[in-house]
């Protein structure tokens, strides 16, 4: 059984949701291009995946088998719906820019993943603890992620500039890849690839081995 | 627990309404609790887009050098509502609750327009539009009109205003828009924007007259006067805001209102 700080600490680098398990992916494309936003995200994400978690523990045995994902679901759905809400009323620029991408906090994998994986098997407040340690490890690529990309991409960081543009009468040409979703599929990339030089048992094992070079002979 | 069946159908139709019931009812709880907020923030958000089109209040800031702040700053201007076909005011409907764009999409208040007609690629235009007027010391000093158009992507929403010669553009913000970050997206780039500052928005024969360029005219020549930079990497992008900007101060747009207001004062 896996203690408390384990199950809080894991998910941020043992088990990353994005660089591990690579889930959630897509949101963290989307939402990367500026600190502020990322933060904003982050912290909608982990909320989601806390509440849900803990509500879903709640009721775990009493929710049927054949329904169980239907009722996760309705729940994860609800409470993206407040969130969503919430940060209508209280942060609307931010809710503005994100648009879309809190709507979609429901197709998270990493919510739907832990709800479906932990939280049918734990106690509430176990799942809850879960639930927040798979939010901050999503929270840490993407803030990695928004690091690189805003101060590339726009010279900023949180608003604030950091590298003067040419535009600007400054010395930086902006890299406008760093602006559009691809890049952050290259940082993601090499950080996945970080981690996993740093933690080398996160190296999955290969699934077939490539035949060493034959020659076309051979091949026949 | 020995009479509880987990999988049974009574269980499943009782968790499936319990689950139902308190979600919905949490869900709604959310959204009348915190209607005031968000209708207030809306409402905040329009009036900040509003006055940052016409220049008097700074990009990312909520208030004026002079730390007036926006409902402030919004109080002088005097809302209208406008027939965009005859140019004139009209009371057929409130501007405090009257929405432009809401109206487009209403058949009673709106009509299709056709393909010759459709430079901008609304699909369906208004009756009635608002403007925001700056009173001057005599008659008017500035007008704010709406404007929207298809860019690349989708639809850009924004302000344009013009001085209170209702030539010259004082400034243009659009406040919504799909375009591609750093190409056409460019569109909400201050340096970019603040070349629309003086820019003659009418010809010699009172048409529509802004272009968007790769080149620019000699200095100082009529042509130049029009001409603003087309954005570079963004060709449709251009032509659409070109396009949206000749509509809505053209025939169909603002035009009538415009030199309606111009023989009036």
């Amino acid at each position: 059984m896996a203690t408390q700080k384990e199950v809080l600490l894991d998910p941020i680098f043992n088990n990353n949701p994005i660089a591990l398990q690579v889930l959630g992916i897509c949101s963290a494309l989307a939402v990367t291009v500026s600190m502020t936003t990322t933060l904003v995200m982050a912290a909608a994400v982990t909320a989601v995946t806390a509440l849900s978690n803990l509500s879903i523990a709640l009721i775990r045995n009493r929710i049927p088998m054949n329904i169980r994902i239907i009722v996760q679901m309705t729940i994860i759905a609800s409470l993206v719906i407040v969130v969503d809400q919430v940060l209508q009323a209280f942060a609307y620029d931010i809710s503005k820019k994100l648009s879309v991408f809190v709507g979609l906090i429901i197709t998270n994998c990493i919510v739907m993943g832990r709800a479906e994986a932990f939280a049918m098997q734990n106690d509430p407040w176990v799942s809850f603890l879960d639930g927040i340690g798979n939010g901050l490890g999503y929270s840490l690529i993407l803030v990695l992620v928004a690091l690189i990309r805003e101060p590339l991409g726009a010279g900023t960081l949180l608003g604030f500039e950091i590298l003067p543009k040419v535009t600007a009468g400054g010395w930086y040409h902006a890299n406008g890849m760093m602006l559009l979703a691809p890049s952050a599929f290259f940082i993601i990339g090499g950080l996945i690839w970080a981690i996993r030089a740093w933690k080398p048992k996160q190296v999955e094992a290969a699934e077939y081995k490539i035949a060493a070079n034959v020659q076309y002979r051979g091949a026949l | 627990m020995s009479s509880f069946d987990r999988d049974g159908i009574k269980n499943i139709l009782i968790v499936a309404i319990s689950v139902c019931l308190v979600c919905s009812v949490i869900v709604s709880g959310a959204a009348v609790a915190l209607k005031p907020a968000q209708t207030a923030n809306k409402a905040l958000d329009q009036k900040q887009n509003i006055l940052r089109a016409a220049g008097l209040l700074p990009e990312g800031a909520t208030r004026d050098a002079a730390g007036r702040g926006v409902d402030e700053l919004f109080a002088q201007f005097e809302v209208r509502a406008v027939d965009l076909q005859t140019g004139e005011f009209t009371d057929a409907v409130d501007p405090a609750t009257y929405q432009p764009i809401k109206a487009a999409k209403d058949p009673k208040m709106s009509r299709i327009l056709t393909d010759d007609e459709d430079i901008a690629t609304l699909k369906r235009l208004e009756r009635y539009s608002l403007v925001y007027i700056v009173p001057g010391t005599d008659g008017v000093g500035g007008v704010v009109i709406p404007v929207r158009g298809y860019g690349l992507w989708g639809t850009l929403y924004g302000y344009l205003a013009l001085d209170g010669d209702l030539q010259t553009v004082r400034g243009l913000a659009f406040y919504d828009h799909k375009e591609t970050p750093g190409l056409g997206g460019e569109v909400t780039n201050p340096t970019w924007k603040a070349q629309w500052l003086g820019v003659d928005a009418f010809g010699e024969d009172g048409d529509p007259a802004v272009r968007l360029v790769k080149t620019r005219s000699a200095t100082g020549s009529a042509a130049a006067s029009h001409e603003v930079d087309a954005l570079s990497g963004a060709t449709l992008t251009t032509r659409g805001v070109e396009n949206l900007i000749r509509f809505w101060t053209g025939d169909l747009g603002f035009g009538p209102f415009l030199k309606h207001l111009k023989e009036s004062a």
